[in-house]
């Protein structure tokens, strides 16, 4: 309902946004040229059409149109693809979907099959003219057992009446298909299907993409149909046209290949044989009939295909227009998703599945996505303070007494301090995958920060601290950050230390390179006027040195964000329990093609947020870039 | 008494390929306070390197500039520094740019304040102190140039080209500003400049150097700046002497590119 509200309301936008553009160009002044960069300017409404097709191509190619129009379009698709299934292995008998008869076909390629063997043998060098007598014979017999099944002369009355009766059933099924008492289901039967209705869970994102049993009464007609096609198919398959005259010849040539191969005695089979055998049985099991037998079935065939398509109704149409790039009519019986309806989770679904993850109830492996926990300020103080302040302090930690007691003194009471364990009331810590995700960048940035922009600018004024630390930096900065993460893994574990020190790396380099690239582009004028305006070293680098490397700092760490995020996401990939990462690679694993898009969509809007929020600082704290 | 000594002060750049350039030769020059000395030459004659050395950015090879009777070994706050390019520090704004050398010395911030305000209004920026330095035009600039470089009350004041950027109108606005700071606050000046006419108008004492070595050429002792503070400048221009010595220097400056054409060719 809501998709449907919602797709009706983004074609309106559409449809809004272009009007409201022919209008625009009509009062706009015309002297504006093509190339003027003006003309870039502006277009709002530009902004909503492109978000609008965005997400209409997403409603769209995920089949949610389909579904939020036609819910039951999919299940009925699904009945239809079943009758399909089950009509296809009777129409290949006949020239529906083939060119000829199949019988026909068979005829024809045994026939050249068996000439060819002939020839094959009469050239053979190796073989006595003998031998080459009795192979053509035993083939020659083989081809004569052809007219045996084609003669209608030889046909038998059990075969007619088995082929009589299929078409009396199909036919029946041409009359009460179209009806809407069809099918009769006996109670027991209604009652299998309702019961099994109950367990089937709906179409979409619950483990099933779509329902296989009949939700509707059309769906009900297609499936008791298909059932009964099936029925009769493998009836016919069954049937042999098997005559006595066929019997007789087949019976004759086997006793030919028994008298010759006892001639030679030595049990072997030569591979002619096998190919005369092989020969003979691909005609006995064909279903070869006279030319005429099989006209009434072929009739009621076309007629049932002309039948069932007529009950198709608008679903033909709703399978072209609504599922676009793949069908549910293609993937026969198993009733699946097949083209982009697989892999592009249906928004409803997604916003739905995405509800659910953010309850912290919910959340993804017991971890909710985004919340916060009650934590006890004494457990922070202790995680801050160290431990070694309680060890300095004066005195003796105590010793327990005589009586089996033990009396804390100052010094113990300083331990239980820096420890954690005292009673505090608690605070609200956020907690989660996102703000996991979201602290590891944090951290990892600001520690490269902080080391990385001293270091930078020292290096960017000083000789000795350039040359030194260019090594280190320039061996371990090329090295794509990832290649990193299994030895820094495996060296600091699968927790936060090993991904924040990643992250550190990352940044720290980046953070060296743009504040030397700063200081170095500090204009020597600015530094001569701070030192004759009396300005010590220190006052240098902190009021000229550092402000004037602010615009190429803070690029840098626009730069370092995205790099962060990119490696954690990577990182989390690796190994992990907690992140936006881990919970992608683990939906990768049971295929949550839903849960997949989120962790994207999650990440793209937090990068997003990230890269927003540092170009704001960028335009507050720098307003003078570029305009020294 | 804070005269300016200059004694064989003898500058030479070593390149590290190992070429030698004479930037500066035996300059020697006596500078009495509240003297106004503009440079003038061919480009590449050693004036930047001359200003440079006084302010004490560069060393001497040889030779020593005594201010007073300190010798100048590094910069330091009695001797101001005007740039071309204002060389202002844009992230701060007018104030905060006029009272960085007061910020630096940490002195109190209520009398800085007033001091600040009574020096924008002698540059004629009063109004402007809350304003970011990267909104003002250059002549602005360079007001505020001034301001943060008299603030400190330096003995001497190096100007290196600090009209060179501006238009002509702001040009002789600024000429007029220079000269009536120099007559209010009877500071020793050196100024250097590319533009004849200035050093003429605003030169008490006109050096016109000479490059390959550096050297004083030719010194000239002017009556225009004594008058220009005084009088209009443009009827100083139209002036006859000006204009025959305008000339004169202009013609010596020419026959010095040429004589470096010459050798280059």
């Amino acid at each position: 309902m809501i998709t449907g509200f919602i797709t009706f309301f983004t074609i309106f936008a559409v449809v809004g946004a272009i009007l409201y553009g022919r209008k625009l160009i009509k009062t706009e002044k015309t002297d504006a040229v093509f190339g003027n960069p003006e003309r870039a300017k502006g277009g709002m409404h530009w902004v909503v059409v492109g978000s609008s097709f965005l997400l209409l191509s997403w409603l769209y190619y995920s089949w949610d149109i389909a579904k939020s129009f036609y819910p039951k379009s999919a299940n009925e698709l699904c009945q239809v693809a079943k009758v399909n299934e089950s009509l296809l292995s009777l129409k290949y008998l006949f020239p529906i979907v083939e060119r000829q008869h199949k019988s026909t076909a068979i005829i024809k390629r045994e026939n050249i099959n068996i000439e060819d063997k002939i020839i094959l043998i009469q050239n053979d060098p190796n073989l006595k003219d003998q031998d080459k007598k009795i192979f053509v014979n035993i083939l020659r017999d083989t081809k004569l057992m052809i007219p045996s099944l084609t003669d209608e002369r030889y046909l038998e009355d059990d075969t007619k009446n088995i082929i009589n009766e299929l078409t009396i059933r199909l036919n029946h099924l041409i009359e009460n298909f179209p009806k809407d008492s069809y099918p009769n289901l006996t109670e027991e039967e209604e009652n299998e299907i309702n019961e099994g209705l109950k367990k089937q869970l709906g179409w979409g994102a619950t483990g099933m993409e779509v329902p296989p049993l009949p939700e509707s009464k059309r769906g009900l007609k297609f499936h008791a149909a298909a059932a009964e096609l099936n029925s009769i198919s493998d009836e016919f398959f069954e049937m042999r046209n098997h005559n006595p005259e066929y019997l007789r010849q087949s019976e004759a040539i086997f006793g030919e290949i028994k008298e010759y191969m006892d001639g030679l005695g030595d049990g072997r089979e030569l591979d002619y044989i096998k190919d005369i055998k092989k020969l003979v049985r691909r005609i006995e099991y064909a279903s070869i009939f006279p030319p005429k037998t099989l006209d009434e079935l072929e009739n009621a065939i076309r007629a049932f295909d002309k039948v069932q398509n007529n009950e198709q109704g608008n679903l033909r149409t709703i399978d072209i227009i609504l599922f676009p790039a793949g069908t549910i009519v293609a993937s026969g019986p198993q009733c699946s998703e097949a083209g982009p309806g697989r892999w592009l989770p249906k928004p409803s679904d997604t916003f739905r599945i995405f509800g659910e993850m953010l309850k912290p109830s919910v959340g993804y492996k017991m971890i909710p996505m985004l919340w916060y926990e009650m934590m006890g300020v004494n457990r922070i103080v202790g995680f801050i303070l160290p431990d070694w302040i309680a060890d300095i302090m004066p005195g003796k930690y105590p010793v327990h007494n005589q009586d089996g007691t033990v009396d804390p003194n100052f010094k113990s009471r300083m331990l239980d301090i820096v420890t954690g364990e005292f009673e505090a009331f608690k605070i609200p810590v956020p907690t989660g995958h996102i703000w996991d995700s979201f602290l590891r960048v944090f951290l990892g940035l600001s520690l490269g920060i902080i080391f990385g922009v001293p270091l930078g600018l020292f290096m960017g004024l000083n000789r000795f601290a350039k040359g030194f630390f260019d090594p280190m930096v320039e061996l371990y900065r090329p090295v794509p950050p990832l290649a990193w993460a299994p030895l820094i893994i495996t060296v600091f574990g699968i927790d936060n230390v090993g991904k924040v020190f990643l992250l550190f790396m990352v940044s720290f380099s980046i953070m060296i390179i743009s504040a030397r690239a700063g200081a170095s582009g500090t204009q020597l004028s600015k530094i001569h006027a701070a030192h004759s305006l009396g300005a010590s070293r220190w006052q240098i680098i902190r009021e000229v040195i550092f402000p004037n490397s602010l615009p190429e700092i803070l690029t840098g760490i626009r730069v370092a964000v995205g790099m962060c995020w990119g490696t954690l996401v990577a990182a989390e990939f690796l190994a992990g329990t907690t992140g936006i990462g881990f919970v992608e690679n683990v939906a990768r694993k049971y295929m949550q093609y839903e849960v997949i898009w989120i962790t994207i969509f999650v990440m793209g809007m937090l990068g997003l947020l990230f890269d927003l929020t540092i170009r704001k600082i960028i335009d507050k704290t720098i307003p003078w870039r570029g305009k020294g | 008494m804070s005269n300016l000594v200059s004694q064989k002060v003898n500058m030479i750049f070593k390149s590290l390929k190992g070429e030698t350039v004479h930037a500066l030769k035996d300059i020697t020059f006596t500078l009495k306070k509240g003297e106004l000395l503009t440079v003038l030459g061919p480009s590449g004659c050693g004036k930047t390197t001359l200003l440079n050395i006084a302010a004490g950015f560069l060393r001497p090879t040889s030779g020593s500039i005594t201010l007073g009777n300190n010798e100048i070994n590094g910069p330091g706050v009695e001797r101001g520094m005007v740039f071309q390019q204002g060389a202002l520090f844009e992230w701060l704004t007018v104030n905060e740019n006029v009272n960085f050398g007061l910020r630096m010395k940490k002195e109190d911030p209520i009398k800085t304040a007033k001091k600040v305000e009574e020096w924008l209004d002698i540059v004629g920026l009063k109004g402007f102190g809350n304003t970011p330095t990267y909104q003002l035009s250059g002549g602005m600039q360079q007001r505020v140039a001034l301001a943060r470089c008299l603030i400190n009350d330096p003995d001497l004041i190096l100007m290196d080209e600090p009209l060179g950027a501006l238009d002509a109108l702001t040009r002789e606005k600024m000429q007029s500003l220079v000269l009536k700071i120099w007559k209010e606050t009877g500071k020793t000046i050196i100024l250097i400049t590319h533009s004849v006419e200035e050093a003429l108008l605003l030169g008490e004492r006109v050096y016109v150097m000479a490059p390959r070595p550096g050297r004083i050429h030719k010194e000239y002792k002017l009556p225009f700046a004594s008058r220009g503070l005084k009088e209009d400048l443009r009827e100083i221009k139209n002036d006859k002497e000006f204009v025959s010595k305008r000339e004169e220097i202009l013609t010596m400056i020419w026959d010095m590119e040429e004589e470096i054409m010459g050798k280059e060719i």
